[in-house]
């Protein structure tokens, strides 16, 4: 952008280097100065109030300078369910950086910090929670989350709502360690058939994930009535009255509409999410922090026990503005400190660059939060119907990588293909069963099939959708349920899921996954915050990836063992037989080829993946071709190629030597230089070619015979390094295994 | 124990989670035990889906968890649901609906506190409709 102050005259010519970046995919994403008066702005909005609270016979009365006859329904909700007015006399002793302090001081509890949260209002809130810096605010995330270990959501959907594909998605979602598992639909009348098809498939993949439906309220209800989904985090809320009127409720609605919820044992979860009053352009110029404040005030003064928030949907909205990617994660905390369970975003596509996402998702992913995303998508995005995925099935392993990098725990375990076939598998044949048993349209063994190992739904044929949404009217109209599809399991024989499924139910019963932050673990036991808190104050305490836990997420399917990396087994005879000692040479014509300790023998091929038989022939080839004499010989006492090659010089006849390691690292050395100042460094040995290697024999060759000579020509590659270090250290040390101190170096016969 | 060497008394900060430590006070609404609520029970025809939800008495079990956690409007939450765990869907849907902007005038939503207390055995929740009646009505959101 050029500005008035541009010194660009116009008609110069522009930058390349400027068009370049213009066409990255970052530039798609629109970045705007901040709009206060649209709500467009992330912290200290012109219309925030200042905070403040006056009580009155232990009564609240006043709220962030609004007197109780003025209070918008937000602020009476708040007021009359939020607020405990005890530890809002503790807190207005305290100045907001003292308490901003204590958020991330390790000496100050969990528990203090909470009850201190219940007595502040909204606007104080979003003023403390604003003062930290990124870091810090991470690390109140880790101090503040409500569960000691963090967990993971999935989402499972697909294009054609087929119901093998689904239940095979939720079972490796299941197998894959996430705790919740979340669907929806294209079209209303499908939601009892996904439902059904995700709950037996989670189940398969492993027993006690949560499932959900997100879906109109009054549908969804009856989904948990008949026990055909667990949980449900659909609903929203918003921080000023006009928008959440807008959204057809009010906070007393949607409470009734959670303990509503609650009275049929579903586990309930509010949304909210900085940025959706400006989109839906009620923000009345405040602060996207402070109406988030006041969201998570009525959420938690609902009864709720938790919340997905951090923007989610709105999430591109509040990046493009500057320091969205902080406001995120200030929401996240917030509701943490309000001691509610976070499912802290992470679905909805952040951003369209890798770079950007990812240093998003770092906020999230490095304190872990209870859940990382609301909404891992664990079908390629094609098949996300949430419009998400943000981070897919195609990345799995680059999040398991970063797991592995960082040594955190971010809710998703590695398991090896043929484990995830196997339950991919039997999840699809579970609900071909079940369709089978309650008389829905069959699912076809080509469907099972498919479903297992297909990329996405467009692998699959197409269902009869009529038939389909007549079975999932079937399944409201009769009172299908849980039960009846453990039933259904049962008698086609797959008992273990069916019993899954019916203590699924039986949860429902004792209605312990209620608490705050409850997921089921995989004996059935429930983990919450009540029975596993997160208790953190410092090193040594909390959470911490170790142990065994540490060890699964270390193994990657692709992670190879140290040895196994190095090289190929020697196979066959050696390429090179060691003779005599090797001696001075007496032709001025002599160019020695001075290979390592391991060449030809302990190792046969370069990193590049030449056999050295070759590489030795191109280099004598060369060195003929230039009209020098070669000979071989092997340095033992050393695996340094500016060493081998200098030991190579002082035995040559000429003075000239090419010191070649077994990993096809090359120099051109000459006896008078310095050990480590060569005449030619070829140290990109994965790009050497044999060509190459008979070039560096010419070249050697003429220094030897005394012409003139241009330095070979080598290939640059900026990646080579980061492809072939590890392979270089261990073909090195393996080198380096074979050096004999002190042995001279010996004459080498072809092999 | 109690007094009378029965059943120990619930104490709501070490029985959590009521199923694996206090499964002894868990019932369905027939007066079943989870141990009971097998699958061949199931298959058999013991119980029916119906059992499988929690009770009232549970739902306040719970609510005590999260009050002694320090979670008074959760527990308060869980207090208005065990009032409905007994009643109908479709009336809960009704008073959702009520509930909802520009839906009912301050009579109909007196109505429904009226039915919730005297004939649902709901008066938390009655009180919670009669605080909403007020504060939308304060605010314009009763029915035009």
């Amino acid at each position: 952008m050029t500005t008035p102050d541009d010194p660009l005259e116009p008609g110069t010519p522009g930058s390349a280097r400027f068009r370049t970046r213009e066409a990255a995919v970052l530039r798609t994403e629109a970045l705007i100065a901040p709009a206060p008066a649209l709500g467009l702005c992330v912290f200290d909005g012109p219309n925030d109030p200042e905070p403040g609270i006056e009580l009155r016979d232990g009564r609240v009365v006043a709220i962030d300078g609004v007197r109780e006859q003025d209070w918008d329904v937000v602020d009476a909700f708040i007021a009359a369910h939020g607020i405990d007015p005890v530890a809002a006399g503790e807190a207005a002793a305290l100045d907001d950086l003292e308490i901003a302090r204590r958020l991330v001081d390790v000496d100050t509890l969990r528990d203090d910090l909470v009850r201190l949260g219940r007595g502040l209002t909204p606007a104080r809130l979003a003023r403390i929670v604003g003062l930290l810096d990124p870091v810090e605010l991470m690390f109140a995330m880790k101090k503040l989350r409500a569960r000691r270990a963090p967990a993971n959501q999935a989402h499972v959907t697909n294009r054609k709502e087929n119901p093998a594909l689904l239940a095979a998605d939720a079972a490796e979602a299941g197998l894959r360690g996430f705790a919740e598992v979340e669907t929806t639909v294209g079209v209303a009348r499908y939601a009892p058939l996904n439902a059904i098809a995700i709950l037996v498939g989670a189940q398969t993949g492993r027993p006690g994930v949560l499932t959900q439906c997100a879906v109109e309220e009054r549908r969804n209800l009856q989904l948990a009535i008949q026990g055909l989904v667990t949980y449900a985090e659909t609903l929203s809320v918003y921080g000023t009255e006009s928008v959440f009127v807008d959204g057809d409720d009010t906070p007393w609605s949607k409470a009734f509409l959670a303990s509503a919820y609650a009275s049929r044992g579903v586990k309930i979860r509010f949304t909210s999410g900085g940025g959706s009053e400006a989109l839906m352009g009620g923000a009345e110029g405040k602060s996207i922090l402070y109406l988030e404040a006041r969201c998570l005030a009525v959420i938690r003064a609902a009864g709720s026990q938790g919340v997905q928030n951090g923007s989610v949907s709105c999430v591109a909205l509040v990046l493009s503005l500057p320091g969205g990617t902080r406001e995120i994660l200030a929401e996240n905390v917030l509701a943490a400190w309000l001691d509610l369970e976070v499912a802290s975003g992470n679905d909805a596509i952040a951003s369209q660059s890798p770079i950007r996402k990812t240093g998003k998702l770092m906020g999230q992913f490095l304190p872990g939060t209870d859940f990382v995303t609301s909404g891992y998508s664990a079908m390629p995005r094609y098949d996300n119907m949430f419009s998400g995925g943000n981070y897919d099935a195609d990345d799995y392993d680059e999040w398991l990588t970063l797991q592995r990098d960082w040594q955190v725990d971010a809710g998703i375990e590695p398991v090896g293909e043929q484990d995830l076939l196997a339950v991919r598998l039997r999840a699809a044949r579970a609900v071909q069963a079940v369709f089978a048993r309650l008389g829905f349209p069959p699912v076809s063994d080509e469907e099972v099939e498919l479903a297992a190992g297909c990329k996405d739904s467009r692998d699959l044929p197409d269902r009869d959708r009529a038939a389909d949404v007549l079975a999932g009217d079937r399944v409201l109209a009769e009172g299908i349920s849980g039960a009846d599809v453990a039933l259904a399991l049962e008698a086609a024989g797959f008992r273990d899921i069916a019993e899954a499924i019916l203590a699924m139910q039986r949860q429902r019963v004792s209605a312990d996954y209620l608490q705050t932050s409850a997921i089921l673990a995989a004996d059935g036991g429930v983990v919450s915050a009540v029975n596993d808190p997160n208790v953190y104050t410092g090193p040594g305490t909390g959470y911490r990836l170790e142990g065994a836990r540490w060890e699964l997420l270390q193994q990657l399917p692709h992670v190879q063992s140290a040895a196994d990396f190095a090289a190929r087994p020697a196979e066959g005879p050696p390429a090179t037989a060691d003779a005599r000692i090797a001696g001075l040479g007496e032709s001025p014509r002599e160019v020695v080829i001075a290979v390592g300790p391991a060449f030809g023998a302990a190792l046969r091929e370069t990193i590049g993946g030449l056999e050295h038989g070759a590489v030795v022939q191109a280099v004598i080839d060369g060195i003929t071709e230039a009209g020098a004499q070669p000979r071989v010989v092997r340095v033992r006492r050393t695996s340094d190629v500016a060493f081998i090659g200098h030991d190579g010089a002082r035995l040559s006849g000429s003075g000239i030597a090419v010191g070649i390691q077994s990993k096809g690292t090359t120099v051109i050395h000459r006896v008078d230089l310095q050990p480590l100042d060569v005449l030619e460094l070829f140290g990109q040995a994965p790009l050497l070619t044999l060509d190459s290697y008979r070039a560096i024999g010419r070249n050697a060759g003429g220094y030897a015979v005394g012409e003139r000579v241009g330095p070979v020509p080598t290939v640059l590659d900026n990646y080579a390094r980061n492809k072939h270090i590890v392979r270089t250290t261990l073909l090195h040390a393996r080198e380096t295994a074979e050096v004999v101190p002190d042995a001279p170096a010996v004459e080498l016969l072809p092999g | 124990m109690d007094e009378a060497g029965g059943t120990p008394r619930f104490d709501p900060l070490r029985d959590y989670p009521l199923g694996e430590r206090r499964p002894d006070l868990v019932r369905t609404a027939m007066g079943l035990a989870l141990g009971e609520l097998t699958l061949d029970g199931l298959r058999d025809g013991a119980f029916t889906a119906e059992e499988l939800r929690a009770t009232p008495q549970t739902m306040r079990l719970q609510a005590q968890v999260a009050r002694a956690a320090g979670r008074e409007p959760l527990a308060a939450n869980l207090e208005r649901a065990a009032e409905l765990a007994g009643v109908a869907g479709e009336t809960i849907l009704s008073i959702y609906t009520a509930l909802r902007p520009h839906r009912s005038d301050a009579a109909e939503l007196e109505a429904w506190a009226v039915r919730l207390e005297s004939e649902l055995d709901a008066p938390l929740n009655a009180a919670f409709v009669r605080e909403a009646a007020a504060q939308h009505g304060r605010r314009g959101l009763l029915r035009r």
